[in-house]
């Protein structure tokens, strides 16, 4: 069954094409990873999903409901996280827990069941009277999940939940995640971690509001990347990054810590066979070469550098 | 309602944790109250005043001694020619010059017409204005007194001709003080601007953190949300009238005459205005610094000086009349000022209480409207 059903979701602003036809659906239960450069386009499709924003053109079912006929409806079966931290800072964690239910229709004991949840997994227990602006940020996103969900939406939607969050915190927001989808509410994120997204069972990328691929992570690498992907090392990293840029046998290449990622054309089958190669046209010494399983994020460097 | 509810309480919550929100609602009212009340006087009590007295007779310091026995003028000093004269009117220390010129006594003796010249400081026209007609009175005075003596000497005991004198009566303010014109107004001016400024800057708030879009993507109704910001500044806003009638009458023993019942009638209906045009701002801006520029210099002195606050509508050009007839502040001051001073009631206010509603009702209407449509 789907959650979310896109259909030509298009938005313009002014002569602007934020959102371009995009057509995707979502599976009731999954983790659906949404993922873009900024301004992909990525933000403005979650609103209008969320019935925040009207399409200029194209519809989708969220829940079953139009978001352009019935976002009064749609409304009633999300929940949204958006970009910034948007509970109130200057109100206490009770306070926001009790006024975000209030305004759901949660009171008396469903109420108080609800915050009980929320505290628990916000590690807030005890903490009620505090500030909510006083608390650090992965505290304050597990917080903000928390009310988010806090009426039991079928479906909840988290635009980049965790960017200035730390790795520790990251992770465990990641587990809360994993929780809400077992226990069947259906996760939409967007994120800019693509560790993140592998984390998803299934990833759509958008670049310039088009839709250039999806498929879960082992499609994407093995439907996108056809050519061999090789790890080296070399003293000369930098100057080898640029002279291999220009290699009629070089597909794309990219800088990864002390390692450059290099992309071949399908000519080049062996590590050997490339490092001679590279020797002598550069002149640079390579220390290690090795062929390695393509990661998301080469498969997303290679899908926006190929359309350049 | 239960949901207009959760809002207002959450207001309030709000309000609790911000200090700056008491000193608006509390303290600035007292502020502003006794600043306006004692500083922003319209009065001219003290005139500044030098002689040039070229004529030295006893006819030219009688006339000093008029001047000096007068409750406004104080004579600061004597010069002894021009050129002192205008270093002291140029230096800013006289308002009023007066120069006697020489033969003044003899000119007075002969019965030819005494001449007099009166230098004044036109730099603030309303207080020369009146400093010159407190001068021409005191010399007409003066000048009658010296006609009934002589004829009394030449043995007149009945003038040839009768004379009139007007009784003056001044109601509602016997003693002509400014205060009472301005203290009541500041009533006014506070709702004004705690509706008008803070609710702007209320929902603009929420805009700029993003925890708008936090409540519209709950199920909330878009008039839920109008509602639950308004009612909270209605609140604050009755408070602080409160809090203002109170001050009036324990600082400056003004007391209200008419019906407290249909002043806050009236304030109930003249913020239909300034929330509406604090609802409309926070549409149009998108922080809070563009949202206090808007409402105070876009919004607020604009209806103030059209009001009647402090400049006679009567006496603006007939364009900006017409502007000030849609201005509701006009008429809510045309009442708090006939309710507090002169104890007057619905029946003398009808004209005004009415286009309160129409204007109250149409921008509310309108701004209501427009922000529907940016929720959407």
């Amino acid at each position: 069954m789907n959650s979310i059903v896109a259909d030509n979701l298009t938005k313009k602003f002014g002569s602007f094409t934020s959102v371009d036809s995009v057509s995707f659906s979502v599976k009731q239960g999954e983790i659906f990873g949404f993922l873009g450069a900024n301004g992909a386009g990525k933000s403005t499709t979650i609103k209008m999903l969320c019935g925040l924003l009207e399409p200029t053109s194209g519809d989708a079912a969220v829940g079953g409901y139009s978001i352009k006929k019935e976002a009064d409806k749609v409304k009633t079966v999300i929940g949204y996280m958006s970009q910034r931290f948007s509970l109130y800072n200057d109100l206490t964690v009770g306070e926001n827990i009790n006024f975000f239910g209030g305004v759901y229709g949660l009171y008396g004991n469903s109420l108080k069941e609800r915050r009980e949840w929320i505290l628990d997994i916000a590690n807030l227990r005890g903490k009620e009277n505090t500030l909510t602006g006083s608390l650090p940020g992965g505290v304050k996103q597990r917080l903000a999940l928390g009310t988010a969900v806090i009426h039991r939406p079928e479906i909840v939607f988290l635009d980049e939940p965790t960017s200035g969050v730390d790795p520790v915190s990251r992770r465990s927001f990641w587990e809360l995640i994993h929780s809400l989808s077992e226990e069947g509410t259906t996760v939409f994120v967007t994120t800019h971690y693509l560790e993140e997204a592998e984390f998803c069972s299934n990833i759509i990328l958008i670049d310039a509001g088009r839709l250039i691929a999806e498929g879960n992570s082992k499609f994407l690498k093995s439907n996108y990347i056809t050519n061999k992907i090789f790890e080296i090392r070399s003293p000369g990293l930098i100057e080898l990054l640029d002279s291999a840029k220009k290699l009629p046998f070089v597909e794309d290449v990219s800088i990864f810590g002390n390692s450059i990622h290099l992309m071949v054309t399908s000519e080049i089958e062996e590590a050997d066979d490339l490092k001679n190669r590279l020797e002598s046209i550069t002149g640079i010494k390579l220390t290690g070469i090795e062929v390695i399983p393509p990661s998301l994020e080469d498969v997303f460097i290679h899908l926006l550098e190929g359309k350049k | 309602m239960r949901t207009i509810l959760e809002i207002i309480k959450k207001e309030f919550a709000q309000f609790k944790r911000d200090p700056k929100m008491f000193g608006v609602i509390l303290v600035a009212p007292v502020m502003q109250l006794i600043f306006l009340g004692f500083a922003a006087t319209l009065d001219v009590k003290v005139i500044k005043t030098y002689i040039l007295d070229n004529d030295h007779s006893d006819r030219s310091a009688e006339l000093v001694r008029e001047f000096s026995s007068s409750q406004y003028f104080r004579i600061d000093g004597y010069v002894s020619d021009y050129d002192e004269l205008t270093k002291v009117m140029d230096g800013g220390n006289a308002l009023i010059a007066f120069v006697i010129p020489s033969g003044f006594e003899k000119d007075i003796e002969s019965g030819k017409t005494a001449e007099l010249q009166a230098i004044i400081n036109g730099s603030d026209g309303n207080t020369s204005s009146i400093a010159s007609g407190y001068a021409a009175s005191i010399i007409s005075s003066y000048s009658n007194k010296i006609m009934l003596n002589k004829l009394e000497l030449r043995g007149v005991k009945q003038l040839p001709a009768g004379r009139i004198t007007a009784d003056t009566r001044v109601w509602y303010n016997p003693m002509l003080l400014s205060r009472y014109f301005m203290v009541p107004g500041i009533v006014g001016l506070l709702l004004t601007v705690i509706t008008l400024i803070l609710t702007s800057l209320a929902i603009v708030k929420e805009k700029e953190i993003g925890t708008l879009e936090q409540i519209i993507v709950t199920p909330i109704k878009p008039y839920q949300i109008i509602a639950g910001k308004l009612i909270p500044f209605v609140i604050m806003g009755f408070i602080s009238v409160v809090i203002v009638i109170t001050a009036m009458r324990v600082i400056f023993g003004i007391e209200v005459r008419g019906s407290l019942i249909f002043l806050f009638i009236s304030a109930f209906f003249y913020i239909f205005t300034t929330l509406g045009l604090g609802l409309l701002i926070s549409t149009i801006t998108k922080n809070q610094q563009q949202a206090m520029m808007v409402a105070m210099f876009g919004v607020m002195m604009p209806m103030v000086f059209l009001s009647g606050f402090n400049f006679q509508v009567e006496n603006m050009p007939e364009a900006f009349r017409y502007i000030s007839d849609f201005i509701s502040l006009k008429y809510f001051l045309n009442i708090i000022r006939g309710v507090i001073l002169k104890g007057s009631g619905f029946t003398d206010h009808i004209h005004d209480f009415i286009m309160i509603i129409v204007l109250g009702t149409l921008i509310l209407a309108i701004s209501i409207l427009r922000f529907n449509k940016r929720l959407e």
